[in-house]
């Protein structure tokens, strides 16, 4: 039997590649929301993140539709082996895409309540912290793309580097509070803005052990913290 | 069916009680090869099927599947031209040795085929025909192992009003489970099952695979199976054959979610074009 690397059910393989051009237009859209949330930030540009947020429902909308296009899938073609790993991989990555997005949507929030305040000081870690978010996210999904799992496991060791810049910027926000009491609302914000940066960090981290189950049949989550 | 035995069957307890088997036994495959005249059909088998456990094989046509599990009763040698080499050991004892009792290993080894194969007689004489070729036993213990049979395949509740009807008056389903009936009857310790299901609707295929469940633990099952969703629904271990070779073999949820061999990633996920 001559063996090949396509379905020999083209619909099927069409569906399946339908799927995946889906989850990188989600995945791309995440990624530009939260570089236009952080450059709203930096630039106290209260209409680049009005608008930001009004992205967000398309993004919702790509979840749905992704959702669905899994379900379809899962119940008229019975998907197995890796067909079935990336049906559920992909089921997954909407909700941490989504989850994402609402972030996004949270950091331009709170660039619309700075909007009152003064600047705190000029904003240095934080574009590094969202750089290395998007950075995080870009590298998930080319693994996921290109299938490499090398690739996925560097996006899950990039993570110690998020959450040390995290303490570190923390660390500084709650000096500026202590010093000066009146910084205390616009530097709660601040703080809240890195709490979702790293959280957009988890989330990625989340996609790099996903594709590593995709690729591998490997589960990587929780590494050996589990007993 | 006389008189005399329907009556005795229809005045039993209503209830399904069946006896345990004999425990069901492990089989080793070793070194296996399988001729056709010249044609070589399997190629150094090894396996090891686990007792008590439904095992599935599954492969593409052409590959292999029936012809490894004929071997195991080696109901094969009802053919010229067709020989095995290597060994089969199921509880110690190597069947493709020359002394082995073939009538007493069929009757451990049963085997449901791939169309339901009644016999031109009676429900219960289908049953009963394999007690009075492999035993002696008196009309009431002939009665009892039939509805003890019909019971283990989840027939009785209804065929014991018609246990005189001939067999071949049922649906397909239900031929198909008087088979499993007729096999049990003389207390195999392996089932083999080769396709069972192919010529069934969705009903009756799933009162076979609920009963392949009920089954379980009690014989050792070896089942064939074109369907991958079969497979991954009954079996405890899936084998995957291509071209008279065992490509790879292991726990079911394993060969259905992450197989370790890209041939078997290939067929499961429907890439061989």
């Amino acid at each position: 039997m001559p063996l090949s690397k396509t379905h020999t059910d083209r619909e099927y393989e069409n569906q399946l590649t339908t799927l995946r051009e889906r989850l990188l237009l989600m995945t791309g859209r995440v990624e530009e929301m939260i570089a236009d949330s952080v450059r709203a930030l930096v630039r106290r540009d209260e209409q680049l993140a009005r608008e930001t947020i009004e992205k967000d429902h398309h993004v919702n909308r790509d979840e749905m539709e992704c959702d669905q296009m899994c379900l379809t899938l899962l119940a008229r073609r019975q998907p197995m082996g890796s067909d079935l790993r990336f049906i559920t991989l992909a089921l997954k990555m909407v909700t941490d895409l989504e989850r994402i997005g609402d972030l996004a949507v949270n950091i331009c929030e709170r660039v619309i309540d700075l909007m009152a305040f003064l600047q705190l000081k000029p904003y240095q870690d934080i574009p590094l912290m969202a750089d290395r978010v998007q950075k995080m996210l870009r590298e998930a999904s080319d693994a996921f793309v290109n299938g490499n799992e090398s690739l996925a496991e560097q996006v899950i060791a990039q993570d110690d580097e998020v959450d040390r810049l995290y303490d570190q910027v923390f660390s500084e926000i709650l000096e500026i509070m202590r010093n000066e009491p009146a910084t205390l609302e616009p530097a709660i914000h601040v703080q809240s803005v890195i709490k979702y940066l790293e959280r957009i960090a988890d989330h990625a981290t989340n996609l790099a052990e996903e594709v590593i189950y995709m690729l591998r049949g490997r589960d990587v989550r929780h590494a050996g913290k589990l007993n | 069916m006389n008189l005399a035995s329907a009556v005795r069957v229809i005045t039993r307890p209503e209830t399904c009680e069946t006896s345990p088997a004999a425990p069901p036994p492990s089989i080793q495959v070793r070194h296996l090869d399988f001729y056709y005249g010249a044609t070589r059909a399997l190629k150094d088998n090894n396996l090891d099927i686990e007792a008590g456990k439904v095992t599935a094989i599954i492969g593409p046509s052409g590959c292999g599947k029936s012809t490894h599990i004929r071997v195991y009763n080696r109901i094969y040698q009802l053919y010229r031209e067709q020989r095995a080499t290597g060994e089969v050991i199921i509880d110690g004892q190597n069947v493709l040795d020359p002394k082995t009792d073939l009538i007493e290993l069929r009757r451990q080894v049963g085997m449901i085929f791939q169309k339901p194969t009644p016999f031109p007689m009676s429900i219960f004489d289908n049953v009963a025909y394999g007690l009075r070729l492999h035993y002696r036993l008196s009309a009431d213990d002939i009665a009892e192992r039939v509805q003890s049979a019909l019971c283990a395949a989840a027939l009785w509740d209804e065929v014991k009003d018609i246990l005189h009807r001939p067999g071949t008056a049922l649906s397909g389903g239900q031929q198909q489970r008087l088979c499993i009936a007729r096999a049990l009857a003389v207390e195999p310790r392996v089932l083999l099952m080769d396709e069972p299901c192919s010529a069934l609707d969705p009903i009756a295929t799933a009162r076979i695979e609920g009963l392949i469940q009920e089954l379980r633990g009690r014989y050792t099952i070896v089942i064939v199976t074109h369907n991958l969703q079969q497979a991954a629904r009954v079996a405890d271990f899936t084998a995957f054959f291509l071209m008279g070779e065992l490509v790879e073999y292991g726990a079911t949820e394993q060969i259905f979610t992450a197989p370790k061999d890209p041939r078997t990633e290939d067929y499961i996920t429907g890439k061989f074009g």
